[in-house]
């Protein structure tokens, strides 16, 4: 652990200018990726710049019929808020599916897409490690790699993204606001994150002097038809080896607009759009769901410990997309998988 | 909800504990207090080629870092290292000893500060060059090299010939993964100086086995060093033996002449002992009306290299299931990992394991009922020792757990009940298949004693030294100590509320009990 400097952000320009001045500087909201990974000698900013008290903790309703959420909005407020929890349950779930409630009190809305990957060999400054010392090489690719990816890998990095909130935020095709230098401007969400390539250390397309300002939901939630999945070691207080949210939009059994999209398995949350257009106009029954898993699914391949992914994951989006349709979405708290 | 046994009584303890005012062994302090902590080799074998320490040493604050360059003498002889729960055969780790490196995550330097944070930013900058050689961590990769280590329980006529010609067959390997203990209360250690003696407040269960440790290990005589435990967060076995931190702490303290503190990280806790990994084989030959004509349990266990940690995993179902055939075989495989060590329920834990999944496969291989085919084994002897039991209830057991399926389908369990009817058994997914674990354990014995002059009021004191694991037996009995309370003082730490009484039903009768501080004097 390095010894850091610290500083406060007064508003999102304040915040803008201050990290301008200073490449090695991040910002800090929630801390509970940061502050591991400083004490842990993954990361060492020289100066952290506190922007949990920017006053972009509101959640409400846009003009075009959507949220929107300040990016300091903490996880346990966002889960919990009647306007999410009515309209976006899908979103909701996820969160409450992952970390614990200290942590989902303590981090921030923003700082849930940028955490960063819980591969051991991240984490583990004595093995390379190309997202933490690019070109040093994966350990992970002939490691031990249970948790990694099986999806959108490279030669040079099979993480996977830890987040569960993200999941549900491609699925619903959220929007990210950004601020930096040049002004302001939308992300989609399937273009926020990236796939590893061979610079596996940039995980976002944020660039290093912009923040996150807030997420925008549009007005499709899919409340009635919905579940959010996620399969782990532990029953609570575990990363999703595979994690899927699906959610339907039926008239009577038929398929009329279908989002389905992976944690656990990449660099990013995984959708195809070949996988939901294959569901469209469709029967929602076992063999419709089979053939959007074989879609989605498509060209995805094991590093030895991590095999058992695929299978379990072709299981998991039939039993999601089967307990959207009918209406019965994963419980949080009764964890038994119905 | 109903009591079955007995009626609750609080912890006498509880209040110290939820109210924090219980102290652990890294929780006291006193002024001038040096603290340590440790740099972890990286790599699992090889051997220290250069430390660079000079960065380390140029940070405000860092007094010195001690290596197996510049520590303090440490016996040289395997004997002092053997505490009381060490393997018999094997040459025990000594921390800081020399440049060998044994295991990943070994102590090769002990960072000393004078507050923890400038330790730990010191430790991530000393520089350690290794010479690497091959290691080997895969059980399942030498399981061709397992070896025999300890006797396995005796064999009855002819398991192999038995197993070839009976009805049913069922073979199955299991393997159960490394488990780390890892408790709450992180592995700490708190060295200080007392008229030139040595009191080391240590998360262990073994106050006595610890002080005897480092005696041997610093040529100490038994009155030169005490060791207190007044409260441990969970033991679970690993708290039996001494850990390497105290023999960092009591280093540092001599190296420095000052008090030191050296309190392990979770992360480093993954360096010490462990259950081991181990592969259950189990073959049980049934014959057509479902009772047992053979089974044979060979267990293959993970050691050190340098040390034989055994416990009988395989045997246990002489004490369960009838079989007029047995065999029994244990082997142990030497990784380069920490050497093993107890952890609750030694060898049971895994060997059970193993046993109880063939017997509900070998269940479903007869087409029947699981517990039904436990009944039809249960044995009425231990079949080791050929004797029979003075007391065994399983089967009431079995029978307790039936009527409570029967009562819970009663109550609506129609899901349940459709399963029953859909299967024709019991599955594990509907919890309520019995299982046996060993209950052959005689009460723990604690070493202790009658003291002369003990009486008082007409109740008894009796001098204890075996620790609390987090069962609740910490019933450690003393007489108001002054010694102790003259320290306390001193060292400004109150461990225990004062005057605290028990309630002891252990023996039926009603004895007031004052408690004191549990140390090795």
């Amino acid at each position: 652990m390095t010894p850091f400097q610290y500083a406060r952000a007064n508003d999102v320009a304040d915040a803008i200018k201050q990290i301008a001045t200073d490449p090695s500087a991040k910002f800090i909201a929630g801390g509970t990726n940061l502050i591991d990974l400083i004490k842990y000698d993954v990361e060492g900013p020289a100066r952290l710049i506190d922007i949990s008290h920017l006053p972009l903790r509101s959640i409400e309703p846009t003009a075009a019929g959507g949220v929107l959420i300040g990016a300091m909005v903490p996880n346990t407020d966002l889960a919990y808020h009647p306007l999410i929890e009515e309209r976006y349950p899908l979103l909701a779930r996820a969160i409450l599916s992952g970390a614990s409630q200290q942590l989902r009190n303590m981090a921030s809305t923003g700082g849930n897409l940028l955490q960063r990957t819980r591969c051991f060999y991240f984490y583990d400054t004595a093995t390379p490690c190309n997202k933490r010392e690019p070109g040093s090489g994966c350990s992970a690719i002939d490691g031990v790699n249970r948790i990694n990816a099986i999806l959108g890998t490279s030669d040079s990095c099979i993480a996977t993204h830890p987040s569960d909130m993200c999941v549900a935020l491609a699925a619903l095709e959220a929007t990210v606001h950004v601020a930096g230098p040049a002004g302001a401007r939308t992300i989609a969400f399937a273009d926020f994150h990236r796939l590893p390539g061979n610079t596996p250390q940039r995980d976002t397309n944020l660039e290093p002097d912009e923040i996150i300002t807030a997420i925008e939901l549009p007005t499709k939630g899919f409340s009635a038809n919905y579940s959010y999945l996620k399969i782990r070691d532990r029953l609570s207080y575990a990363f999703a080896l595979v994690s899927v949210a699906a959610a339907l939009e039926l008239d009577g059994d038929t398929i009329k607009e279908a989002r389905l999209a992976l944690g656990g398995v990449a660099h990013k949350p995984w959708r195809s759009s070949a996988a939901e257009a294959a569901l469209l106009g469709q029967r929602a029954d076992a063999t419709a769901f089979a053939q959007a898993a074989d879609w989605l699914l498509h060209g995805a391949k094991g590093y030895g410990h991590n095999n058992f992914k695929i299978g379990l994951a072709r299981r998991a989006i039939v039993r999601t997309l089967g307990q959207a349709a009918r209406r019965t979405p994963q419980s949080i708290s009764d964890k038994k998988i119905r | 909800m109903a009591s079955y046994i007995g009626s609750a009584t609080s912890r006498v303890d509880g209040r110290a504990k939820v109210t924090g005012e219980a102290k652990y062994a890294g929780e006291f302090n006193v002024a001038g207090l040096v603290h340590g902590y440790v740099v972890e080799s990286t790599i699992p074998k090889g051997r220290i080629a250069r430390i660079d320490t000079s960065e380390a040493l140029g940070i405000a604050g860092v007094i010195d870092v001690l290596t197996h360059q510049n520590r303090p003498p440490m016996a040289d002889k395997d004997d002092a290292y053997k505490d009381e729960v060490a393997p018999e055969k094997g040459s025990p780790y000594r921390p800081l000893y020399d440049d060998r490196i044994l295991f990943n995550g070994q102590p090769v330097a002990l960072v000393l500060a004078e507050d923890w944070e400038t330790a730990r930013v010191a430790a991530s900058l000393v520089r350690v060059d290794y010479q690497k050689e091959p290691h080997i961590t895969d059980l399942h990769a030498q399981r061709e090299k397992a070896f025999a280590s300890d006797t396995p329980a005796k064999p009855r006529g002819d398991a192999e010939k038995s197993f070839a010609a009976a009805a049913v067959r069922h073979v199955a390997e299991y393997f159960i993964p490394t488990e780390h203990h890892n408790p709450m209360e992180l592995f700490a250690s708190t060295a200080m100086w007392d008229d030139g003696k040595l009191v080391v407040y240590d998360k262990t269960q073994g106050v006595q086995n610890v002080q005897k440790y480092l005696c041997g290990v610093f040529d100490l005589k038994p009155d030169e060093v005490r060791v207190m435990s007044p409260y441990m967060g969970g033991g679970f076995g690993a708290g039996l033996g001494p850990q390497y931190q105290v023999v960092l702490a009591v280093l540092a303290a001599r190296a420095l002449k000052r008090p030191v503190r050296v309190m392990l990280t979770r992360a480093q806790m993954y360096g010490l002992g462990h259950r081991p990994a181990s592969i259950e084989r189990l073959a049980l030959g049934a014959n057509g009306d479902g009772t047992l004509a053979a089974m044979t349990h060979e267990a293959i266990a993970v050691t050190s290299q340098f040390e034989e940690f055994a416990r009988n995993d395989t045997g246990w179902g002489n004490l369960l299931y009838k079989s007029a055939n047995a065999k029994f075989g244990h082997k142990l495989v030497k990784l380069d990992v920490p050497t093993s060590c107890d952890m609750r329920a030694p060898g049971a834990a895994t060997g059970v394991y193993g046993l109880e999944c063939a017997m509900d496969e070998l269940a479903i291989a007869l087409k029947i009922d699981p517990v039904q085919l436990r009944l039809q084994c249960y044995s009425d002897r231990d079949q080791g020792e050929d004797l029979p039991y003075t007391s065994k209830q399983l089967r009431e057991c079995y029978r307790a757990g039936r009527d409570g399926v029967r009562l819970g389908q009663a109550q609506g369990g129609a899901a349940l009940n459709a399963r029953r009817q859909r299967t024709g058994r019991l599955g594990h997914g509907d919890g309520r298949v019995g299982s046996a674990a060993d209950a052959g354990h005689g009460p723990h014995r604690a070493d202790g004693q009658w003291p002369r002059g003990s009486r008082d009021r007409g109740f008894r004191h009796r001098h204890r030294n075996l620790h609390d694991h987090g069962a609740g037996c910490g019933r450690h009995a003393r007489p108001a100590d002054r010694q102790y309370q003259r320290q306390a003082r001193r060292f400004d730490t109150a461990s225990m509320p004062a005057g605290g009484r028990i309630v002891d039903r252990v023996l039926g009768v009603q004895r007031h009990r004052e408690y004191g501080p549990r140390g090795s004097w």
